[in-house]
Order: C-alpha cells, then structure tokens, then sequence
C-alpha cells in the first residue's frame, strides 16, 4: 500500500509541475513560432548561452562589478539600518518624528533620483551603491524596530532577575528574542539592494549586469540579452528562497520557546 | 492640542533638515547637478504656469490610471481567487512573492519587445511593479480569516452574497486598502520608470530629457513634483488605512 503524500508535498511538487509546465509551455511556443524570434528567445536557448557566457568568462568582469556593488550596499545597509534602528528604537520623539517619513519612504520612486546621484558621484560605482543603500537601509530599519518592540516584556524582567549587565542583556536576551524580525529585515535588504544596484546599471551605468542587459537591448542581441536576464533572475530568486527558507526556521524556532 | 503642537513642530524640524541637506548638496555638487531649493521653487512655480508641461502631466497621469485600475481589479481578483483556494494560493504564494523579490526594471525590454513604444509599453510596467503586492496582500488577507466568522456565517444561514458583503468584504477590507497604497506607489514607480526609458512625453521624459539638455532645473523640478505628489498621496490613503483598520478593529 503506499501512503498518501501529506499536503505540504503536494503543495510543492504542484509548484514544481506548474513552474516546469510554464516554461515547457513557453518553449513550445517559441518554437512554433507563436512567440516571435525577435520577441523572445526558447528558454532552452537563454539556459545554454547563459551558461556559455558564464563558462566563457565573458560577463565574470560584469558579475565581479554586480556582486562587489549589491555587497557594499548591503552590507553598509545591514549594519547602518541595524543601528539606526536600534537608536530611534531608544529615542521615542525621534521615532515619533521619523515616523511618517519612514512610512512614505517607499512611496518615493528613487530611480528619478538617480541621474541626480550620478551628477553628485561621477559615472562609477558610488551612485548605484548610494541608491541600494537608500532603498535598503528603511527596510532594516523597520524590521530592528519591530524585531525590538517585541521583545517580551517577561524576559526583560528576568535580565533583571538574574542580574544582568548591559551588554549580557543584550547578548543574551535582546538579540536572540529579536532575531526573527532581524533576519527579515536582512532578507528585505538584500532584495532591496539587488533591485537598486540592477535598475540603477540598466539605467545609467557604464557596466556590471543590468548594463549588460541595457546594452544587449540596444544591440539587439537578444540571445545575450535574455541570458543575462536569466541569470539574473534565477540569482534573485535563489538567494531569496534561501533567506526565506531560514527566515522559516528561525521563526518556528523562536515560536517554540 | 499640546501634543499636536509638538508634532507639528517635529514634522517642521524635518522639513527644515530636508532643506538644508539639500543646501548642503548643492554646496557640495553645485550648479551642474541640482538647483537649490528657492530657486527650484520658482522654476516649478514657472513650469506649473507653463502651458506645454500640462500635457506631460496629462500623459503621465493616464498611463498611471489606466495601471493603477488594471493592478487594483487584477490584483484583488487573483488574490481573492487564490485566497478563497487554499491549495493553489499554497501552491503560488511563493512564486508571486519571489516575483516581488526580482529586479523588474531588467524585464523593461521585453516589455518593450511584446507592446512597442508607448502608452501600452507604460501601463505594463506600471502594472508588473504594481499588481504583485495587491495580489500578495488580498491574498494573506483572506487567508487570514479567522475560521470562527466564517461559521458563525454558515451558523446564521447566510447565502453567499450576504456571506461577502457582511463577513468577508468587512475582513479583508483593511489589508486590501494596504496593499493598495504599497501597490499606488510602485505602480507609480513604474509608470515613470516606463518613461524615462521609452516615451517622448510625460514627467519621467522630462527627467531624462532635463539630463540630456543638461536642463538641471527642469530635472530638479519634475523630480520635486512627483516625490511630493507620491508623499502627499501616500499620507491620504496611510490616514484611509489607519480609519478602516480602527473600523474593523472596534467591529471585533
């Protein structure tokens, strides 16, 4: 007899058959012709030239530039968002203050500013880092304010009790019991981050990937320019379904405390 | 009435921080890369009086409508589809949120390859930025429908429509509102971004075209324009949300 797969292994290999389907779908068309040429390329193409190029070295100079980009912003985001957060977490009037500016934030389209940028910083790698670092600094800041706020009230006490110091509390309680909304907070800037690095070197850029892409475009090399848009897309949501999968751990390890 | 004072007086402190970090970027990068704040309030006073910005303005705002309707209907169907069907909204909910997650600006050539250069090519990108985070909010919204108003429905024999009207619409409501606002925003970003690259008319044309000209007033001032219309659109309907998530709470 053969037991029936649970729900949650359903789920997933539906996704897998919808996902596979898709693609498979999208192949046949291309190759019918339904989808012109000119208009997309096979997805079995994107995947062969994409691992040429990869193999070929010759977009490493590209992924060098990309990757050195989102790590700066988001490492420069992770730690200034954290402890910005961390200080208007202390400061209840700056936080009162703050408050609306932090909830439009994202209403502001950045990308208008960037040609700004560009004039402050020359035509190199500090406006696209300075744009990752503006979308993705809110986003932690939020998540540590949240991540602190709810810090049960009970442990606090219990620092108390146990004659904690300081930097103990912090250590030991304030930190592990905000992990959770931390981690989040990592997740978002990083996304964050890649989205402002990528659009600003499609925008305006002078190389890394999203200028590959840009510049495919305007060559009309449509294979390259798909292959690029492959990878990146397949990188994003890689690193995505990593953080998220332990962003799952970490909160279904914080809920049975 | 003190405590609204002080709020006030904090809202003009940062203000005034905004302005004078400003100052301090034209001081920095001068003349050639942003005008300061007098002088790019007169020019937007001028450009606001001049009859051939009103058409980009025109342009802009249409393309925007026309997306923001499609990503509201769009993304409130599909999330409620997705939500009322547990077993496909588990299925798709990490595929639409790992969309979230990818930089959407690389897609603009296929965009341009499917629909052409214009309107259309605006309202697609304004709706693949805008539509996911409505879906994604609809689509928690429902799922987060306590059980227990559910069956009271089933318990007090509502048919199906009184079911929508009384029980879920009331639920769901606040957190479709918020998913809207995210949703007006991006579609916002979207629609401009859609022109800056490929338009000959509305405000993201005017940014790009003030850089080529090197017209740094005319950049400065649209850009003015369209954060302070996104903020001051943003605060409307963030007070919407605060009123219909107090209503839904009191109603509990």
């Amino acid at each position: 007899m053969i037991a029936m797969p649970s729900r949650a292994t359903r789920v997933i290999w539906t996704r897998i058959a919808f996902v596979v389907g898709s693609v498979l779908l999208l192949e046949v068309l291309c190759r019918l012709h339904v989808i012109k040429p000119l208009t997309m390329v096979p997805p079995s193409v994107m995947l062969t030239e994409m691992v040429r190029l990869t193999l070929a070295g010759e977009i490493s100079g590209d992924i060098a530039q990309t990757t050195t980009e989102v790590g700066a912003a988001f490492g420069f985001s992770a730690v200034t968002g954290f402890m910005l957060g961390a200080l208007v977490h202390a400061l209840p009037r700056v936080r009162r203050a703050i408050d609306p500016l932090l909830a439009s934030w994202y209403a502001v389209p950045f990308f208008v500013f960037y040609p700004l940028l560009v004039a402050l910083f020359g035509l190199n790698s500090l406006p696209l880092i300075a744009i990752g670092v503006v979308f993705a600094v809110p986003a932690m800041m939020l998540s540590t304010i949240a991540g602190l706020d709810r810090v049960p009230r009970v442990l606090r006490k219990v620092a108390r009790v146990h004659r904690l110091s300081a930097v103990q509390e912090v250590w030991l309680i304030t930190l592990p019991s905000a992990a959770p909304h931390l981690f989040t907070g990592l997740k978002l800037s990083f996304a964050y981050a890649f989205i402002g690095v990528i659009a600003g070197e499609f925008i305006l850029s002078s190389g890394g990937l999203g200028y590959g892409i840009a510049y495919a475009y305007e060559s009309f090399e449509n294979k390259r320019m798909y292959a690029l848009m492959l990878l990146v897309l397949l990188v994003a949501v890689a690193v995505n379904g990593v953080l998220q999968f332990c962003e799952g751990r970490l909160a279904r390890r914080r809920a049975r405390l | 009435m003190r405590v609204s004072w002080k709020r006030q007086s904090d809202n003009l402190v940062i203000l005034l921080l905004a302005l004078a970090l400003w100052q301090g970027l034209y001081a920095y990068a001068g003349d050639v890369a942003i005008t300061p704040p007098w002088q790019t309030l007169r020019y937007t006073a001028h450009l606001l009086g001049d009859r051939s910005f009103w058409p980009n303005v025109q342009a802009t705002m249409l393309a925007f409508l026309y997306a923001l309707v499609i990503s509201a209907i769009g993304g409130v169907g599909l999330g409620l589809l997705l939500g009322l069907r547990r077993f496909a909204g588990d299925v798709a909910e990490p595929v639409i949120a790992s969309l979230y997650t990818i930089p959407k600006v690389t897609l603009y050539p296929v965009m341009l390859l499917l629909f052409g250069l214009g309107l259309s090519a605006k309202v697609a990108f304004g709706v693949i930025h805008g539509m996911i985070p409505v879906i994604l909010f609809t689509l928690a919204a429902v799922k987060n429908i306590p059980p227990v108003l559910l069956r009271t429905a089933r318990a007090l024999h509502l048919t199906p429509m009184q079911t929508a009207t009384t029980v879920l619409a009331p639920a769901v409501i606040p957190e479709i509102v918020t998913g809207m606002r995210v949703g007006f925003a991006l579609t916002l970003l979207g629609v401009l971004i859609g022109e800056m690259f490929a338009s000959q008319r509305g405000l993201g044309f005017l940014i790009i075209n003030g850089i080529n000209q090197h017209n740094v007033p005319m950049t400065t001032s649209v850009t003015l324009l369209v954060v302070v219309f996104a903020v001051a659109a943003n605060g409307l309907m963030l007070a919407l949300t605060r009123r219909v998530h107090r209503a839904g709470q009191t109603m509990h």
